[in-house]
C-alpha cells in the first residue's frame, strides 16, 4: 500500500519524458536552425525543409539527403545514402527493444520507433530502467518540437539574417558531428582509427575522384573505414548497454 | 524529379531502419565482425561527412578552419554538443569579421 502511494507521487511518465528531453530539444533547436539554412540554400522551400525534418528527425541523414537532392541524384542513391547513414539506428532500436515495459504493445512500438535518434537513445538507455510508451512520447515530443521549430526558423528567417551570420551557421551541424565523434575517440583507439581512416579516404575521394557523386563517396569511404576497423579492432562481446 | 518523392524515400528508409528492430527483432546479432562493423559505422559516416566538407561550410576556408579547430578543442574536453556547435559557429563568425 505504502509503495503504491509512493508510486502515485512519482512524476507522470509523459512529464518526466519532457523534462529529460528539454536539453535535447534545445540542442536540436539550434542545430536544426543550421539545417534550415542549408536546405533553403540548396534550393528547397521552407515547407519542404520543414517536412524533411518532421518526417526524418535525423541530422546527418537529412544533411546528406539535401545534398543528394541538390545534386539531382537518383532515388536509389538517396535510399542507399539514408540506409548507410542511418543504419546505426537499427543497433539502437535493437538495444532499446530489449528494455521495453510490458505496456509497450506493437502499436506503441510502431509509433515510438519514429523518434529513435542518437540523443534520445542515449537518454532512454541510461536514465530509465524499463521504458514505458508515455515516457518515450514525452522525450520524443519535446525533441521533435525543437527540431522542426529550429528548421522552420532557419529556413524562413535565414534569408532575413545578414549573410555573415548564415555563413557562420553553416558550420553548426558539422560542429555537432565533431562533438559526437571526438570524445569516444579519446577512449578507444579503434574509433580514432575509424575516424582518421574515413576522413583520409574522404579527402582522397574529394580531390582525386571528383567524378563520383558525394553520396556514393561517403558510403564507400565510411564502409571501407568501418570494415578495416572491424577487422583490425574487433569489438569484444560485452554486456549490451 | 519531384522533391516529394525524395522526401518520401528519405523518410521511408529511415523509419524502416528504426522500426524493424524495435518492433520485430528479438534476437541478438552473433557475428563479431558484423557487430564490430555496425559499431564503427556511425563514426566512419560522421567523419567522412565532416571532412573535408566542413572546410567549405562557411564560404571561407579560413573562418571554417578556425571554427573546426575550436570544435575539435572543445569536443576534446567533452563539452556538450550544443556548446561545441555554437562555439565553432561563433569562432567562424568572428574570424570572418577580421579577414
Amino acid at each position: 500500500m505504502e509503495k503504491e502511494l509512493k508510486r502515485k507521487k512519482e512524476t507522470p511518465d509523459f512529464l518526466r519524458g519532457i523534462i529529460h528531453g528539454i536539453p535535447i530539444g534545445l540542442g536540436y533547436l539550434s542545430v536544426s536552425f543550421g539545417f534550415g539554412i542549408t536546405a533553403v540554400g540548396a534550393g528547397l522551400s521552407v515547407f519542404e525543409a520543414f517536412m524533411i525534418s518532421l518526417t526524418n528527425l535525423t541530422s546527418a541523414g537529412q544533411a546528406q539527403g539535401v545534398s543528394v537532392i541538390a545534386a539531382g541524384g537518383t532515388l536509389f542513391e538517396m535510399a542507399l545514402v539514408q540506409f548507410i547513414i542511418n543504419i546505426r539506428y537499427a543497433l539502437m532500436s535493437l538495444s532499446l527493444s530489449q528494455k521495453l515495459d510490458k505496456s509497450f504493445t506493437l502499436p506503441h512500438r510502431l509509433l515510438a520507433a519514429y523518434g529513435i535518434t542518437d540523443e534520445i537513445f542515449a537518454v532512454c538507455s541510461t536514465k530509465e530502467k524499463l521504458l514505458r510508451p508515455k515516457y518515450m512520447y514525452g522525450i520524443i515530443g519535446i525533441s521533435t518540437l525543437g527540431w522542426v521549430t529550429g528548421t522552420f526558423l532557419g529556413a524562413a528567417a535565414g534569408e532575413l539574417l545578414p549573410s555573415s551570420v548564415t555563413a557562420a551557421l553553416g558550420i553548426l551541424l558539422y560542429g555537432m558531428f565533431i562533438a559526437i565523434i571526438i570524445p569516444p575517440a579519446r577512449k578507444e583507439f579503434g574509433i580514432l582509427f575509424t575516424i582518421l581512416t574515413a576522413a583520409m579516404l574522404s579527402v582522397i575521394c574529394k580531390y582525386f575522384l571528383p567524378d563520383i557523386s558525394g553520396g556514393f563517396t561517403m558510403i564507400l569511404c565510411s564502409v571501407a573505414a568501418a570494415v578495416l576497423a572491424a577487422i583490425l579492432f574487433p569489438k569484444k562481446e560485452e554486456a549490451e548497454q | 524529379m519531384s522533391i516529394v518523392l525524395y522526401i518520401a524515400v528519405m523518410a521511408g528508409v529511415t523509419y524502416l531502419i528504426r522500426v524493424l528492430p524495435f518492433a520485430f527483432f528479438r534476437k541478438k546479432i552473433k557475428s563479431q565482425f558484423i557487430r564490430s562493423l555496425l559499431y564503427y559505422i556511425p563514426y566512419a559516416v560522421l567523419s567522412a561527412m565532416t571532412i573535408p566538407a566542413i572546410f567549405y561550410s562557411t564560404g571561407s576556408f579560413t573562418s571554417a578552419a578556425v571554427g573546426t579547430a575550436i570544435a575539435l578543442g572543445l569536443a576534446y574536453f567533452d563539452l556538450p554538443l550544443i556548446v561545441v556547435a555554437l562555439s565553432a559557429s561563433g569562432a567562424a563568425f568572428l574570424t570572418a569579421l577580421f579577414i
